[in-house]
C-alpha cells in the first residue's frame, strides 16, 4: 500500500487535522516510511496464527445492572474548554438555516 | 405506478430499559438535569477503562428469542470511529462482525388478513450518543452527554417489505414484543424507539435491487409510512423519467411530508470498525440461553393463541386486548375470575376502555380490580342486574368505591330486578289497565304494539325487571 497526498488529506480529515502543503508532503514521506518498516513483517507466514485483539484470556467481564454515580455534574463538567451552568459548549456543528 | 415494487429495510434502535449504562455504572434515566448521568467513562477520558452491563445482553438474547433468531455463543464488541461532540470517545462501542442475534423473522398480519414474514438480519448491542441541541444559543451548540452510553439495541431488517401497511405492521409488531419482554418502552415520539428505512423501487418482477436511500429521522409509525410512500412516488417517477436514483441519506420532514437530502454518497462515513480491546468477549452457553428463555413472559403471538382458542374471542378482540400487555394482564386476571369470556372481554373494551380513555389513564391506573369487574358479570349473567344499570350506575358507583361489595352495592343502589312473578305483574297490570284501546288493537291483530307495552312496563319498573322474564309475562297478559 502506498500513501498519496490524497489519502494524507483523507486522514488529516478524519483525524480533525489540519496541515499546510509542506507538512502534507512530509507526513507523506513519513507515512510511507512506516508502510514500508511494517512490510518487513509481512515476510513472516501468519497464515495459522489467529489475529490478537485482547491482551489475556479473560471472558465475561460483566458488571450487574447498578447505578453507582461516581462523580458530580460540576466535576464532570470541570475540564471543558468551554461550558454553561448545564452543558458543555462547542462550536455549531451543523449549518445554520 | 403498477410495474413498480416498493422494496423497503428497517433498522431499528431500540433503547434498553436498564437502570445503568451499557459500559458504566450512571444511570440511564431518561428526564434528568442535563449532564448529571455521566462518568469519566460517558465523558471518554483518556485511561478509563469501560465495563460491560450483563443486563443488556440478557435483554438482547430475550429479543433474539422473541425473533426467532440464532444467538451468536462468541461475541465480541467493536469500535465505529467517528468524530461529533455527542459521542466524546471518537467511537461508538457497538457489534460489527459477530451480532448477538442472527438470521430471525416476525410475522405480521395485514389488514385482509394475510400473514407476511419479515426477516431479521441482525440484532446488535450498541450504546446511544448524547444529545446535541442547535437552536438554543446563536453560536455554541449545546451538548448534554445524559443519554451517552445508555443501551440500545438495532434491530435490521431483510428488505422483505413491499408496501406502507406492511412496514407500520412489523414496527407496531416489534414495538409490541420489546413492550410485552420489558426490555423497551417503544415510545418512538421520546426517542427511546427510532427507526431508518432503506427505501427502493425496481420493476416487478426484477431480480436486482434498485439503488436505495436511506431516510433517517422517523419518528413515528405513521411518519415512517408518509415516508415510504413519499419515497416511492418520488423514485419511481425519476426512474419512468430515466434518471439516475443517487445513493443518498434523507431527512424527512413530518410537516412537508417531503423527504431532503441529508448527505451524499460521496460525504459518506467511513467508520473504520475495528474490534474493541477494552471489553473482553462475551462467551454464551446454550444452558444460560434456555435459562433466559425459560424466564421470558408470554409474547402476544402465543396469546393470541390462547385468546382465540381457550377463550374464544374474535381475532379483533383478541388484538385490542393484546395491543398493550398491561390490558391482556388484566383481562387475564379477569378470566380466572369469570368463564364468560366474551362478556368479559365486551367490559374492558366497552365500559373500562371509554373510562381510561375518558380520563386519560392507563389500566395500571384503573381503580377497581379484575375480581371486582368479574362480581359485576356474575350480577348480569344470573339476571339480578342488567347491562344498562350494571354499566351507568354501578360501575360508576365502583370506581368512587372500588373495594365495596358489589352485590351490596347493586342493593343500596336499588338497582337489583325484581324477579317476583308478583311484583311484576303488577307493572304488566298497570300498564294494560292504563291503554285499553291498544290492548284492544293488540288483540285485533298489531302485534306490533308488544314494543310499546314492554317500554311502558320497563320505564314503570325503572329497569328492575329481567326483560325476557316481562316479556313473557306480557305476552302471557295479552294472550289472556
Amino acid at each position: 500500500m502506498r500513501i498519496d497526498k490524497d489519502l494524507v488529506e483523507k486522514i488529516a480529515h478524519l483525524a480533525r487535522l489540519q496541515f499546510n502543503e509542506t507538512e502534507k508532503v512530509k507526513i507523506e514521506a513519513d507515512l510511507n516510511r512506516i508502510l514500508d518498516f511494517m512490510e518487513t513483517l509481512n515476510e513472516v507466514d501468519t497464515s495459522m496464527v489467529a489475529p490478537l485483539i485482547y491482551m489475556n484470556d479473560e471472558v465475561n467481564v460483566l458488571r450487574k445492572d447498578e447505578v453507582i454515580q461516581t462523580i458530580t455534574h460540576d466535576e464532570g463538567l470541570a475540564n471543558a474548554p468551554k461550558k454553561d451552568t448545564d452543558y458543555f459548549r462547542v462550536p455549531k456543528v451543523i449549518e445554520q438555516k | 405506478m403498477e410495474e413498480f415494487e416498493l422494496v423497503v429495510g428497517l433498522e431499528i434502535h431500540a433503547q434498553l430499559s436498564t437502570k445503568s449504562k451499557a459500559y458504566a455504572s450512571d444511570s440511564a434515566g431518561f428526564g434528568d438535569d442535563p449532564n448529571t448521568n455521566i462518568s469519566v467513562i460517558t465523558l471518554g477520558h483518556p485511561g478509563t477503562l469501560p465495563k460491560a452491563n450483563a443486563q443488556v445482553i440478557d435483554f438482547a438474547i430475550k429479543m433474539g428469542l422473541a425473533t426467532n433468531c440464532t444467538i451468536r455463543l462468541e461475541n465480541q464488541y467493536a469500535r465505529k470511529n467517528y468524530f461529533y461532540a455527542d459521542l466524546p470517545k471518537g467511537y461508538q462501542i457497538t457489534q460489527d462482525t459477530t451480532p448477538i442475534c442472527t438470521n430471525g423473522f416476525v410475522d405480521v398480519k395485514l389488514k385482509d388478513g394475510t400473514v407476511s414474514r419479515v426477516g431479521i438480519t441482525r440484532i446488535h448491542m450498541e450504546e446511544d450518543a448524547g444529545k446535541s441541541i442547535h437552536d438554543q444559543d446563536y453560536r455554541d451548540t449545546l451538548i448534554d452527554l445524559n443519554r451517552a452510553g445508555v443501551p440500545l439495541i438495532e434491530i435490521v431488517s431483510e428488505p422483505d417489505i413491499r408496501s406502507s401497511e406492511q412496514a407500520g405492521a412489523y414496527l407496531t409488531e416489534l414495538r409490541k414484543v420489546l413492550r410485552y419482554l420489558e426490555i423497551c418502552d417503544g415510545n418512538m415520539e421520546e426517542g427511546s424507539m427510532r427507526c431508518d428505512a432503506n427505501i427502493s423501487v425496481r420493476k416487478k418482477g426484477a431480480s436486482e435491487f434498485g439503488n436505495r436511500c436511506e431516510v433517517k429521522n422517523l419518528n413515528s409509525i405513521r411518519n415512517v409510512q408518509r415516508a415510504i410512500e413519499y419515497e416511492f412516488q418520488r423514485q419511481v417517477e425519476l426512474v419512468k423519467a430515466g434518471e439516475h436514483i443517487d445513493q443518498n441519506t434523507l431527512n424527512f420532514d413530518a410537516a412537508t411530508g417531503k423527504t431532503s437530502v441529508l448527505r451524499s454518497k460521496e460525504m459518506a462515513n467511513d467508520y473504520r470498525y475495528f474490534p474493541e480491546p477494552d471489553l473482553p468477549p462475551v462467551v454464551l452457553t446454550n444452558e444460560y440461553i434456555q435459562a433466559i428463555e425459560r424466564d421470558m413472559p408470554a409474547l402476544p403471538e402465543q396469546l393470541f393463541k390462547r385468546f382465540t382458542t381457550e377463550y374464544q374471542l374474535t381475532p379483533y378482540d383478541a388484538n385490542v386486548l393484546l395491543d398493550q400487555k398491561e390490558l391482556a394482564q388484566y383481562f387475564m386476571e379477569l378470566g380466572t375470575h369469570c368463564a364468560n369470556y366474551k362478556l368479559a372481554a365486551n367490559w374492558i373494551m366497552g365500559a373500562v376502555k371509554s373510562y381510561l380513555n375518558e380520563q386519560a389513564i392507563g389500566i395500571t391506573e384503573f381503580p377497581i380490580p379484575p375480581i371486582q369487574i368479574a362480581a359485576i358479570i356474575q350480577l348480569i349473567e344470573s339476571n339480578k342486574i342488567n347491562n344498562t344499570s350494571a354499566t351507568q350506575i354501578l360501575f360508576p358507583a365502583l370506581i368512587n368505591n372500588p373495594t365495596a361489595n358489589v352485590a351490596e352495592l347493586a342493593q343500596s343502589l336499588n338497582i337489583i330486578i325484581n324477579t317476583s312473578d308478583e311484583d311484576m305483574m303488577a307493572f304488566v297490570n298497570e300498564v294494560l289497565a292504563k291503554y285499553p284501546d291498544k290492548v284492544a288493537e293488540y288483540k285485533s291483530g298489531k302485534k306490533g304494539l308488544l314494543g310499546l307495552f314492554m317500554g311502558e312496563v320497563m320505564k314503570l319498573a325503572k329497569g328492575k325487571l329481567d326483560p325476557k322474564e316481562a316479556n313473557k309475562l306480557v305476552v302471557a297478559a295479552l294472550e289472556k
